[in-house]
This record gives structure tokens, sequence and C-alpha cells, in this order.
């Protein structure tokens, strides 16, 4: 998130889109209603009609992944009524930048593509620069190659017809949802987004965000109270986690994972450290060496720059090493070992069927969870022959989170300490003990037996992991803040020199070095453990009256980065540095005083001295996006499987840069008589991912037992299915039963004039408890995903139902 | 009249039924074997089991289309003036007691020996009571009596995210019901308050209370109940303004 969960309240608009939240967020619902009874308007649009729809002022209904279709439309409207919030797209946003004279765009496709490789050569979509390298600008907006006309040109063709005609949403619905949002564009008024795996689980998924992200730049909604761009987490440390660097191609701080093809640190900082010409832009990312160093510190503390970097392990050059291809390699023999830790793969991965062969290409796997699972257990479920299984399966019990001390990081990026509760129970151990105990073994034997290259075993900073036996979670706290390795002296932008010691704790990550003088587990967590003390652990309410205004709370725990409560925030004011919104401002510039009130700004500097983005190399908010895989601006494309041969956009039916493994096309259907029916997969309040917590608590599987489709009572009709009826759902995949719910919330879709019916399915259930609960949804769903993040495409694909 | 009252604000019930699971955790009930009846609902009534269980009602408009779905989390309404009491009084006036500061109605130990249960369970204008088959104690929420006296919430109003359970003074309760009541009727011009003046769980809903739930308001038409309805008029005089 950009914003924070309390912030929802000081919107005058919540649009929710691709997530279900008053039942999958259940507690945010308190923001939400306080917004509404404000006077703000909720709008939900969802392929069914949930418990958000009921409690929302509009509901729209669209046909799963037909989301770009109504954004593109909505990006149109705003450009036809000219709802832009002029001065804030102007000086804060892309959209007079010139784009190259080889830029261009035909028939769903952009310039470069590569058809055979399935990618783009994406040199032609680059800024076209002045004679000091600054990119060019057109303040009038009326060069044909700026920004803002190329996005009026590409969304020219999103008129209401056409998207009604391929959403299946009611043209008078969509203009009331336009109307309603797009209000915000007014500088005092806020609209917000609430997105969750309803738009990420797409091939388009990350153009999905691409799209509302145009949408907020142009109504002027990032940086503003009420504003943003806001992610729900599913699990309560899942932001924490993506921070921490769970993903493949990043290291912690969102660095690059290292690659081969940038074999030293001084090449992997010459590709990954952007320059900037702009005096203006900020530009954050030129500091990323002081970032890498003091991260590679605090791996190997003692070893000198270029080696730590050398230890590191490297992905190859273009390697996709995200989860669908890493089970696809499994399948295919590559992997000897797994650790299944805290994950349940064999329900949680697309095409479950796909995952569990994999499982059973392995030597060996660890499992580690609270309970039994689809995963550890994979050799003796349905169509399994434990005899002809090799897979050696090691089941560790870890306990549970409320057991053990340390920190969660929630969606609004505030890092909370958590203590222990309860003892854990018999011999589980929390994670990190698990890990340190592991690493301590490792490196006994590396000792013992020397092995292959155990220089980075041998070399790794486990000193600041626990006490020798115990891990400490107080002790990681601390270097991932990070501290001085040697007595540092640091001027000041006041020019004051202070001289910092050797080992005290980091007060921001304004004092990381780039010479190994410094360390930092995570340089966006520098300053949460300082030398005052663990600031996660706060619990101080006090804040200012112009801060309670928005409730900002300051003091409660710590928010990366530098306890910034609003990301962007220095857009959230004018060039004279006067909120955009005086009634409910998130920052202000003091010009007698000359220092910026409220929250901490994004950037420094005086009011209108640095472009606002400061994240981006330019410094301005992208309404074009020249850095993804799939394209520069949002386009329609259906899903790999779909209801319909064409679309009214473009030929070009799919993302043709998808994630697909060629040889499982067999796998896949479209306009397929025998799979006629969109199907999509969701999240019920009582269960908890693939429920390997949840269907082991008896009051939870009491409220939801079991697994079920919800259906509209046309499609009933059509299939002679009967509410609460056992059905079976079927694709090429696989196949399941569901209980049938049939029911009004689903209705059939006008999709191109013919009717296109929508069933759903939750993915909490597996074939291991409870013993009449189900199987897993991802039986059904496909192993192809989006181009930029390799996210499977759960949220739409086509499925027969029949009765059971 | 003192003691204490829910507020239960019915327009802001998300139906997450973190009352539900709440209820079960502090009274220690286990958990029903429930199947899906084709509905999100579970369990579908209350039991001996289950004091607290949330009703979800679709209505759709003239053209099939959603137009609502009603939410309603039920439990014992602790009546002022309780027809359970006032039936088993009449065998054994220390099987069901009024707690005098709070005004719960509690069903003791003592209802086992009680001759007749479907009487008692006729006797409630709101079909609450239900009875452990095998002990032959009846059950019903206990309004957390144990926490109330601690000075805690009870535990469905402990959990509620949204502002729909609200718990405390009567008076206060009764003027949050009222102010809240009047704001809702800008958006909803049908809301009323349920039963107000004659239990202590005063619902406000958004349309037509019997919308939501056959036994959500006493219903004075309903053969049986008629003449207790009569007679508690009667008896306590009619308080019917704030009832649909």
């Amino acid at each position: 998130m950009t914003n924070h969960w309390i912030d929802f309240k000081n919107s005058d608009c919540i649009l929710i889109m691709g997530s279900n939240a008053a039942e999958n967020h259940p507690i945010c619902w308190k923001w939400v209603t306080r917004a509404q009874e404000a006077g703000g308007t909720v709008i939900h649009v969802d392929p069914r009609y949930t418990r958000t729809s009921s409690k929302s002022d509009l509901y729209v209904p669209l046909r799963s992944g037909s989301d770009i279709g109504v954004l593109g439309g909505m990006i149109k409207y705003i450009v036809d009524n000219d709802l832009i919030q002029k001065e804030y797209v102007l000086h804060y946003t892309n959209a007079s930048f010139i784009v190259s004279k080889d830029f261009s765009f035909s028939d769903g496709l952009f310039s470069g593509f590569d058809e055979a490789g399935r990618k783009y050569d994406k040199k032609s979509w680059d800024f076209e620069m002045d004679e000091n390298g600054v990119p060019k600008r057109d303040m009038t907006l009326q060069d044909p190659r700026c920004v803002y006309q190329i996005l009026k040109k590409h969304y020219d063709r999103y008129d209401i017809k056409k998207v009604s005609a391929i959403s299946g949403s009611p043209e008078d619905k969509l203009l009331a949802f336009y109307k309603a949002y797009t209000a915000t564009g007014k500088p005092d008024k806020s609209g917000t987004i609430l997105y969750a795996m309803g738009w990420t689980q797409h091939t388009v998924g990350v153009q999905n965000i691409r799209a509302m992200s145009i949408i907020q730049l142009l109504l002027g909604n990032m940086g503003v109270a009420g504003g943003g761009v806001n992610a729900l987490r599913g699990e309560s440390n899942v932001q924490g986690s993506t921070d921490q660097a769970l993903l493949f191609h990043i290291i912690p701080g969102y660095l690059a994972t290292p690659r081969a093809n940038w074999p030293t640190l001084e090449e992997y900082l010459k590709a990954n450290t952007p320059v900037s010409k702009d005096p203006k832009s900020v530009n954050w990312w030129q500091n990323r060496p002081k970032y890498v160093a003091s991260l590679l510190k605090s791996f190997y503390k003692e070893a000198d720059l270029p080696t730590a970097y050398n230890w590191m392990p490297k992905l190859d050059a273009g390697q996709n090493a995200s989860w669908l291809v890493l089970f696809d390699k499994m399948l295919k023999g590559q992997f000897k070992g797994f650790f299944a830790w805290g994950m349940n793969p064999a329900a949680s991965g697309a095409d479950s069927n796909k995952t569990r062969e994999a499982l059973s290409k392995l030597d060996w796997m660890v499992n580690v969870n609270i309970f039994d699972n689809e995963t550890g257990s994979f050799w003796k479920g349905p169509g399994m022959d434990p005899k002809k299984i090799k897979t050696e399966v090691f089941f560790l019990p870890c306990c549970v989170s409320v057991e053990k001390e340390g920190s969660i990081s929630n969606s609004g990026r505030w890092m909370q300490w958590r203590y222990a509760g309860p003892k854990p129970m018999g011999d589980t151990k929390p994670d990190g003990d698990i890990i340190y105990e592991l690493a301590l073994k490792i490196r006994e034997l590396y000792k013992k037996d020397k092995g292959a290259f155990p220089d980075p075993i041998l070399g790794l900073n486990v000193d600041d992991w626990g006490d020798g036996h115990v891990f400490d979670p107080h002790k990681v706290a601390k270097l991932i803040n990070g501290y001085f390795l040697k007595d540092t002296t640091i001027k000041g932008a006041d020019g004051k020199e202070t001289v910092y010691k050797a080992g005290s704790q980091l007060p921001s990550f304004v004092m990381l070095q780039a010479d190994g003088s410094t360390c930092s587990g995570n340089w966006i967590y520098a300053g949460s453990y300082t030398d005052k003390g663990n600031m996660a652990a706060r619990r101080d309410k006090t804040q200012t009256p112009e801060q309670e205004k928005v409730g900002l709370f300051p003091n409660w725990t710590w928010s990366w980065p530098v306890n910034r409560r609003v990301i962007y925030n220095r857009a959230g004011v004018d060039l004279q540095g006067k909120p955009w919104a005086p009634n409910k401002p998130v920052l202000a510039w003091d010009a007698a005083n000359k220092k910026w009130l409220i929250d901490v700004v994004d950037g420094g500097g005086d009011a209108g001295a640095k472009h606002p983005f400061i994240m981006q190399k330019h410094g301005m908010g992208a309404i074009y996006g020249p850095g993804l895989n799939d394209g520069p601006l949002p386009e329609y494309y259906e899903p790999l499987e779909c209801p319909v041969t064409e679309h009214p956009f473009s030929k070009t039916l799919n993302n043709p840069t998808a994630l697909i493994f060629a040889d499982e096309a067999h796998k896949r259907t479209t306009c397929d008589p025998r799979f006629p029916f969109v199907c999509t997969t969701y999240r019920v309040t009582e269960h908890w991912q693939t429920g390997v917590l949840t269907r082991w608590l008896p009051w939870l599987t009491e409220a939801q037992p079991q697994m079920f489709c919800e259906m509209s009572e046309e499609l009933a009709e059509l299939k002679g299915i009967k509410n609460g009826e056992k059905v079976i759902l079927e694709n090429p995949r696989g196949q399941l039963w569901a209980i049938a719910i049939v029911t009004k919330r689903f209705k059939p879709f006008e999709v191109m004039g013919n009717p296109v019916h929508v069933v759903g399915i939750p993915w909490h259930y597996g074939w291991v408890w409870p013993k009449d609960g189900g199987d897993a949804a991802n039986l059904l769903t496909p192993a192809v995903g989006d181009p930029n993040t390799g996210i499977p495409e759960t949220k739409a694909f086509m499925v027969n139902v029949k009765k059971a | 009249m003192s003691g204490k009252s829910f507020f239960v604000d019915l327009t802001k019930c998300t139906a997450c039924r973190g009352c539900q699971i709440a209820c079960k955790q502090w009274n220690k009930l286990p958990a029903e074997e429930t199947r899906n009846h084709g509905s999100h609902q579970n369990p579908m009534d209350v039991s001996a089991i289950t004091y607290k269980t949330v009703h979800m009602k679709e209505v759709a408009d003239d053209k099939g289309f959603m137009a609502a779905w009603l939410f309603f989390p039920e439990q014992c309404r602790h009546c002022t003036e309780p027809p359970c009491k006032m039936t088993a009084d009449a065998y054994d006036d220390k099987a069901i007691y009024q707690d005098e500061a709070t005004g719960a109605i509690i069903f003791t130990e003592k209802t086992k020996d009680l001759p007749d249960f479907d009487e008692i369970r006729e006797a409630c204008p709101y079909n609450i009571p239900r009875q452990n088959a095998e002990t032959k104690v009846m059950t019903k929420c206990t309004m957390c009596l144990d926490r109330v006296q601690n000075g805690l919430k009870p535990a469905c109003v402990q959990s509620c995210p949204t502002g729909t359970m609200n718990f405390g003074d009567r008076d206060e309760m009764l003027a949050l019901a009222e102010k809240r009541l009047a704001e809702v009727q800008k958006k909803y011009p049908d809301a009323v308050l349920g039963d107000a003046e004659s239990t202590r769980v005063i619902y406000l809903y958004q349309a037509d209370p019997k919308s939501y739930h056959p036994y959500s308001v006493a219903d004075a038409t309903m053969p049986g109940l008629m003449n207790r309805k009569a007679m508690f008029a009667k008896l306590f005089g009619s308080k019917s303004r704030s009832k649909a």
C-alpha cells in the first residue's frame, strides 16, 4: 500500500475492484464504514455480488478478466471529458514527456515485438532526451508524441459500447461508476483503490494495476489522504515477506538478484544504478550502491565487498525462477531436494496435478508446517501409488505465529512488534530456530568435511542470528536495521559533522555507506531499531491536531521508509507546498520555518525544489511506463483461456508475452464447447490460504465445511442443478466436486451478444482434512502467468460444470 | 429501566461471523458437524451448542437482480419481561432467572427438571431456547454474564470489527439506537428498531424485519403467541412505536 488501513476513512470514493474486502479483510471494513459515514461513496466492481457489494453504494458486475477494458474506458472518459487534475498531471507526471519517434502501436502490439521469442525489444519505447540528457517535454500536452497524446490515442478505442460488450457490464452502471470515481479529480477530493488477487492473478495482472495507477495519476490521487494504490495483503505479513525478498528476482530491500551476466559488484552496480541528468530529480535509486554494500556486509561482515558479491548465488542471464517455472523444472527432474516451508504447493500452486506429479520427481522434501497437509502427504493422495514414489518426505513441526516473538509488516507498511504468547506445543520450534540450527549444522559439516565452495557458508555472519543455540529475533531485527562497522563521520544537510561509533545502530538509511563501513540487512528498514530502541514496539497514540485529522498515528509502531505513513506524499501538495486538500492534509510546507509538517516528506529540500516521485528515475509519476515486459501502456487482452475468439480492441486475442509452457497447449481451452463456462477462484472469511491452518479448526470448518461452487440460477436451470446438490467441475487439467450454491449473486453476462456464465470456487480445501471437505481449486487452474511477475492466471479460466 | 443492553446495527454487518465464532470460543461450545446446504450460512439454526448464528438472506429486485443481502446475527433477546421465565416460574422459579444488575436472562442447570421443554420454547416469541438432548438442560445466549460481571464486553461484541455489535448501559444503547435510526433512515426510509422496549437486544433493520428472519421481531399475528402478546400488552403496556 502507498497509504495505510486507517487512511481509507479519508477517502471521498473507495473503489474496490479485484477484491472482496469486506469478506477477506473484515477489519478494514471499519475504516470503509467511516468513509461512508463521512459522505464517501463505495463502489464494488466484481463478477459476483459479495458481502462487499452488499455494503457498497454501487455494484458493477464485470466478467472475470475484462478489467483493462473497464479501466481503459474510464481513462477515455477522463480524457474525453477533460477531468484530469491539470496542475498535478503537468508537473508531477510524465504526461508531457516526448516518446521516441520509433515507438508505435498497431493492432494490439507495441513496437519491437519478437514473435518467436514472445518478448519485446523495449528500445523504441524510450523517451526522447534533450541536449542535457533530460527528457524532452511539451507543457502544452499537444505534441502528438507526448505521453498525454499517445495515451489519448491509445484509449480512444475504448468506447463505452465496446467496453460494455466485452466486459458484460451494463452501460448505465459503467457510466455511474466513471462519473462517481472521476469526481475525485478535483484537487480537494481523493479516491482510492483497494485491490487484491482479483487483479494480480491474471496474465495481465501487472497491467491491471498499471491501468489504475494511470487513473490515479490523471486524477491527482497519489500522495494524498484517502488516495493511493492499495494492495490488500492476504497474509498478515505478506508485505514483510516481500520486503525481505521472498521472491526470486530481488534480494532484501527491492535490490535486483545478482545474475551471471553481472559477474562483479562493479558490473552489477553499473547495470542497476539509474542516472538522471535532471537536477530536480531525486532519483533515489542512485543510492543503490550504499544499500547493496550494506546488505552484503550484513551477510558477510568480514569479507571485502567484491568478495562478498562474488559469494552471492547468481541467476543466469534472463533466467525466470518464478513459481510456475520452478515446478515445471521440478517436473522435468531438475531438482533433487525441496523445502516446502510454511507453504502448501500441492494445493496452492496452479495446476495441482502437475505440481503433485512434480513433487514425485524429487529425492527428498522437507515440509515445515503446523499441520499435515496435501504437500507433505502428496505421496498418499488421490491417484498416487506410494510404492512408485521415491521422494523421501521429512516433516518438521513448527510453532504458531502467536507462540513466537518478532515483527510483522502489515499492508500499510507498519512494522509491528509482537510478543510470544503461549509456549510452543511439544517439540515444535519457531521457524527462526529451525533455520538457525540448520545453518549451524551445515557450517559444522562444511568445517569438518570441507566440500565445494565453502567460503559463502563459512563466511556467513551467523553471529547476529542468535546466541549460538537459540535464535534471537531482536538481534536479527537490529541487523536488519543495520549498524556502523567502523567509527564514521557523517556531514549532515546543515554541514554539521557527527561521529557514529562502531557498533552503534544506524539512525536512518541516509547514513548508509557504499564503502563497507555500514551493514544493514534491509535498507528500507533502517531506522526501525535504533539506539533509541525498537521502534516497531511503540504503542503511542499521540499525534498533533493536523495528524489527527487524517489519523496518521506516527508514534504507533513504525512504518517503512523512515516512518513515512503515506508514500509519494510530496505529490499531495502543490509546487508551493500547499496541500491540495486543505481539510485533510498529509504534508504541508512551513515557509516561515522552512520545514515540512505532518508526515515525513518524500525526498527533502524546499517546496517545489524536487520532483515528487522520487523512486522514478525522472521523478515523475509514470502514466507511460517503458519498463514492463508487455508494453508501456496497458492494453486489452483476454485471459489465456477465454469464452470469445475475438475482442473489440485488436486482433491480438491474448497477452502475446504471457508466461506459458509450450508443451502444455493441449491442456488449455478457448471457446471449446466441452468447457463452456468461465471459472474464477476466491477466498472466504473463515479460511486462510489453502486452509492448512483453518481447516483443522472445528469452529471454522463448522461455518464453511465444504468445497462449493457458486453459480447463477440461470446456469443451474440450464444444467438441471439444484441448490445444495453435488456437482462436478472439470477441464483438461483436472476434476473436482463441489456443493452447488445457486444464487442471484451471480448473473449471466452478455458478452459480444452471447450469454456467458461465470462460476466461482474457493481455493481453501484439500483432500487431507476434513474428510468430506473436497479438494483444491487449483486442480482446475492453468499454469500460465503474467509476463512480469509469473503469477498464475487463477481468476479466469474455462471449465465444465455438471451434476455429480 | 436500567441494566445492560445490546445495540445491533445491522446496516453495518458484513456477516464476517467473528461474533459467531467468538461466542463458541468463550462459551467453550463444540462445533457442529455441518454440510454446505447451498448457502454460506452455517450452522443453519441455533442449537444446544450454538447460541448464535448469522442468517443470510438474498433479496432481489423485480428484475431478479440483487437488491440487498441481509445479515442477521441471531441470539437471545434477553426480554425485559421474559415469557420463558414466566412459563418456567410456574414450576421452579430458580430454573430461569433474571440477573438483577444486567437484566440478563439465564438458563440454569435446573432447567433440566422442567417438565416440558416445548412449552418453554413456544413461550419465546423469537424461537431461541434449545435443549441438550442428553442432559435435558436448556440452553441459549448467556449475555456472557461471566465477562460482563468482570467489566468485559460480551465475546460477540468484542470481536465485531465494524461497529455492528454494541453493548453497554441500556440508556446509552437506546440513545445510540435512536441516533443511528435517524441517520440510517436518510438512506433506508423503511429502517426500524426491533422490539426496543421489550428486549435487551435492539436490532436496527434497514428493511422490513421479517425479510431478515421469520423470528426477527415478536409476531403479534402468530397464532398461539397472540394471546401471550396481548397479555403482555395488558400487563406492561404496548409500546410498538419502534417495531415494524
